[in-house]
């Protein structure tokens, strides 16, 4: 009832109320070193009422769905907006009251989907393809397959019904020999993420993974160390990821830049003023929030405070144009922002996240980039990443590095890592990759707020270079 | 709540059949999250969460639902009895699990802690007053949290436990606070006030002019709270049995002779946490796992199922294998005279976003956060710019390690993902010869 049919007609005396409904659920199946694990399953519904009463708000939770439980969520929302009103950080009053009414569903919404034999067979082929050399000591190949249904019903009369699908593979493979342990993965730890069906793991080149990531694997486990010193780095798409979520996305978030996340997450390096003017990056750096793009982690058509989804610049030719704030935080802060607003689930309000966060790709081939860096290291996919709690020292590291001399790949190199500080970082961006060098990726485990939520993300990014960048490699 | 466990447990027996077996995890709360800036409330709001988890076991075939409840009894014990319906169906798909493990006795336990706490309204509008128009951001979390356990053979354990949380910081400017943590079982307004105040003594000497250091190796006296970071991401996997047989732990280097100073001692502390005393499957944790002693690896936190895959001794840990009240042995250097000791380096009063820079070396790197200052003859100069570590364990828990306080802070996790986590660490503050800072 709660997702198909009309709500109960609740009467509040409040000046704004609405109920964000959330229903989960999903099959997780992993075939580890050819054994399957227990299937296990997930189901999780939910709702939690938010209300604007005295120029307070407030919120409450519960898992009981029914009228009565709806009611009484609602209740004790409206005491603790009352409560806590004289003490509110932003009267409630001034806060936008939406009534949006609209449907989304993910591509392949109403797909049956594979069955869990097939699912399990699939894996374990990928898993006996895994085990090709006895210094493969670990390796697992899995997949969650997720379904979620989120209605936001308003007082306001809006109703928003949005219904998703997801796929998340995953491929490990971990070789150790003479001391030394390296893990190779697809894409990295579930790397892997898009909305859809089965269509996702073509895209991804699932099938056959098993062996080339174990190749790689080995290859890894003799290789030397990175190098170090000052030289130019090109990050491929699985790396790229990371830098613009941890040096773009959080910095950006306006919750942070208005001191909510200081105690937790941290502040940013970016304050309200540099919007308009500050140049973040080079000429050819363009980043975008993007909900409109189907098969991204995502993508929708609602935030969950209810602001309708747009495509919109954060970053244009290197400069700063906006924030990734949702309604409340832009009316708090006074500036422009996104459709943001988003909570990982019905126990956790709505907060600044970040959603689809992508580089617009350029003109530079991949080959091209390659032939332009005289001292270098190709790195690819994230297996560290440490940052400042306002978002500028940063140090990454890499599972794969390649390093190219004169124009030219060379050896591959193990435990590849860079460092640097946000706030110059970008500056040094000399070349962008085209569309046929961008990936669609993401990760499902970005973690903020408190109480602390962990959310869906959405990263496009071509490969691209930096110039001059401190490069270095493992301890021995 | 225990009634209502009680009563789901009963319906799923009442829905076994022959030759069945099951398992059954209770994880719930009922907590107030105020969330605070600037001194004022941004988010206050209840959470009322209650999950099961069924485990059906058919010979040697299982499967897991893990399902949310409404705290309607009818409705919920209606919900047991579908999932092992489900859960059957599900198992002629699925193949002989080799490494299944469950108890062979029946260990049942009880533990009920904590009274009602103060109203959450008044506790907020008690802790703003005393913020006194000071910048604080944080947020205070109270309330029952409760776990169970259940089986098919009559096993039933029950833990549930009031408590609050109240994490906050005061900002100076910028970047540049105190953060402070009130945590128990029982409010006491003055030893809010008596925390409100050392904080206050600390934001003091932030407002002192930061000094910046450049990239290099300093002397540093590491609080129990930035070891605590240290700690915690040891946690990732490097006590875990399961990751030290595949040599992906951290501490795979301790299997083939490298050691920590002889000082040094880890162990899985549950008598002195504040996490269940049994796991997932049903087994009962020890009250002490030791995992270093004498700087050298001795255990690990070993699962049921990866006791039956490597052939080792389960000791209560869960599937993940990660610690949930890890504990390290104290030294000899009283906390009173750490800053004597430490004379001129760094005083790290926080670490912050730890990751391993190379894991098989254990080499770690992180920033500094909040409370981190100068100290020159013992005494503190100024708040330091925040700076970027890379080390190895071996050199800061080994050979570069000059001290452990005798004393030990018992930390209470604030961890809030999905729930209000029930983890806790006992840790001594420590003093480094030097630690290499890089950014």
């Amino acid at each position: 009832m709660p997702f198909d049919a009309p709500l109960p007609d609740f009467d509040l005396a409040a000046d704004f109320w609405s109920l964000r409904l959330v229903e989960e659920s999903c099959d997780s199946y992993t075939v580890r070193k050819n054994v399957a694990l227990p299937f296990a399953t997930m189901t999780d519904r939910g709702v939690m009422a938010t209300v604007y009463a005295d120029g307070g708000y407030g919120y409450a939770a519960t898992g009981d769905t029914s009228p009565a439980g709806m009611r009484a969520a609602l209740d004790r929302a409206l005491g603790w907006a009352r409560a806590t009103a004289r003490h509110a950080i932003a009267d409630s009053r001034t806060l936008p009251r939406p009534a949006p009414r609209a449907q989304y569903q993910s591509p392949a919404w109403s797909e049956t989907g594979m069955s869990r034999r097939a699912w399990y067979d699939l894996l374990a082929e990928e898993s006996q393809r895994a085990a090709i050399d006895a210094r493969i000591v670990d390796w697992e190949a899995g997949v969650e397959v997720r379904t979620a249904v989120h209605r936001l019903v308003t007082s306001t009369g809006g109703d928003v019904v949005q219904r998703y699908r997801f796929l998340f593979p995953n491929m490990s493979v971990t070789a150790h020999a003479d001391g030394d342990t390296q893990t190779r993965t697809l894409n990295g730890y579930r790397g892997l993420c898009q909305q859809g069906g089965a269509d996702v793991l073509d895209r991804f080149g699932f099938v056959g993974s098993g062996r080339r990531v174990a190749e790689e694997a080995l290859e890894l486990i003799v290789a030397p160390n990175c190098p170090s010193g000052t030289m130019d780095v090109l990050l491929m798409p699985d790396q790229m990821i990371l830098q613009i979520h941890e040096s773009i996305g959080h910095p950006l978030e306006l919750d942070r830049i208005l001191g909510d996340e200081r105690n937790f997450a941290g502040t940013s390096f970016v304050t309200p003023d540099m919007f308009g003017s500050y140049r973040y990056g080079s000429d050819l750096l363009n980043v975008t929030f993007d909900p409109t793009r189907p098969e991204e982690l995502a993508s929708y058509a609602y935030d969950d405070d209810g602001t309708p989804a747009e495509k919109q610049y954060l970053i244009r030719a290197g400069i700063l144009e906006r924030p990734l704030g949702g309604a409340i935080s832009q009316a708090r802060a006074g500036l422009p922002g996104v459709a943001n607003a988003r909570a990982d689930s019905w126990n956790r309000p709505p907060i600044d996240r970040m959603a689809n966060l992508n580089i617009e790709p350029g003109d530079a081939s991949l080959a091209s980039m390659i032939e332009s860096i005289d001292d270098g290291v190709l790195m690819e996919t994230n297996n560290s990443w440490s940052i400042d709690d306002s978002r500028n020292k940063f140090q990454f590291g890499c599972e794969r590095g390649r390093v190219i001399k004169n124009g030219r790949l060379g050896d591959v190199v193990k435990n590849p890592g860079y460092r640097g500080i946000s706030a110059s970082f970008w500056r040094s961006l000399r070349m962008v990759g085209n569309t046929d060098t961008l990936r669609v990726l993401g990760t499902p485990y970005c973690g903020k707020g408190e109480p602390s939520q962990i959310i869906r993300v959405g990263h496009a990014s071509p490969a691209c270079v930096f110039t001059d960048v401190a490069v270095f490699g493992g301890e021995s | 709540m225990e009634g209502y466990f009680a009563t789901l447990a009963s319906a799923l027996d009442r829905a076994l059949r022959a030759g069945e077996r099951y398992t059954a995890t209770f994880d719930a709360e009922d907590t107030d999250f105020v969330r605070m800036n600037r001194g004022k409330v941004r988010q206050p709001g209840s959470v009322s969460q209650r999950y099961l988890s069924v485990r059906l076991i058919g010979g040697a075939r299982h499967a897991e639902h893990r399902f949310s409840l409404t705290g309607n009894v009818a409705t919920d014990t209606a919900a047991a009895t579908t999932a092992m319906t489900q859960l059957r169906s599900a198992l002629p798909d699925l193949t002989d699990d080799p490494h299944l493990l469950l108890p062979t006795t029946i260990a049942s336990s009880r533990t009920q802690r904590g009274d009602p706490l103060p109203a959450s309204e008044q506790v907020v509008t008690e802790v703003l007053d005393a913020a006194r128009g000071d910048d604080l951001v944080g947020i205070y979390a109270a309330g029952p949290v409760y776990r169970g356990f259940a089986n098919s053979e009559g096993q039933r354990n029950w833990h549930a436990t009031t408590t609050f949380n109240l994490q906050w910081s005061l900002y100076q400017r910028a970047d540049k606070a105190v953060k402070s943590t009130y945590a128990g079982l029982g409010w006491d307004p003055a030893a809010f006030t008596q925390k409100m105040d050392d904080a206050r003594v600390r934001l003091s000497l932030i407002a002192r002019a930061p000094k910046r250091l450049a990239p290099g190796k300093y002397r540093a006296f590491l609080t129990p709270t930035a070891v605590e970071e240290i700690a915690g991401l040891l946690c990732w996997g490097g006590f875990s049995g399961r990751a030290l047989a595949t040599r992906q732990s951290a501490l795979a280097r301790m299997q083939s002779g490298e050691r920590l100073d002889r000082r040094v001692a880890f162990f899985e502390d549950t008598a002195g946490g504040v996490a269940p005393a049994f796991q997932a499957e049903g087994f009962a944790r020890p009250a002490q796992v030791p995992l270093v002693e004498d700087g050298q690896l001795v255990g690990s936190l070993v699962s049921p199922r990866t006791a039956r895959e490597f052939g080792l001794e389960a000791n209560g840990a869960n599937g993940a294998e990660m610690p949930e009240a890890l504990a390290m042995g104290g030294g000899d250097l009283a906390a009173a005279d750490a800053l004597g000791a430490l004379d001129t380096g760094l005083l790290v009063g926080n670490l912050w976003y730890l990751n391993y820079s190379d894991r098989p070396a254990c080499r770690i790197t992180g920033m500094t956060r909040f409370a981190t200052f100068w100290v020159e003859g013992g005494e503190i100069v100024a708040p330091v710019d925040v700076l970027r570590f890379d080390d190895t364990i071996y050199r800061m828990l080994g050979s570069n390690l000059e001290a452990l306080t005798t004393e030990t802070e018992l930390l209470l996790s604030g961890e809030t993902y999905g729930s209000r986590h029930l983890m806790s660490s006992r840790l001594p503050g420590a003093l480094v010869k030097e630690m290499a800072f890089t950014l």
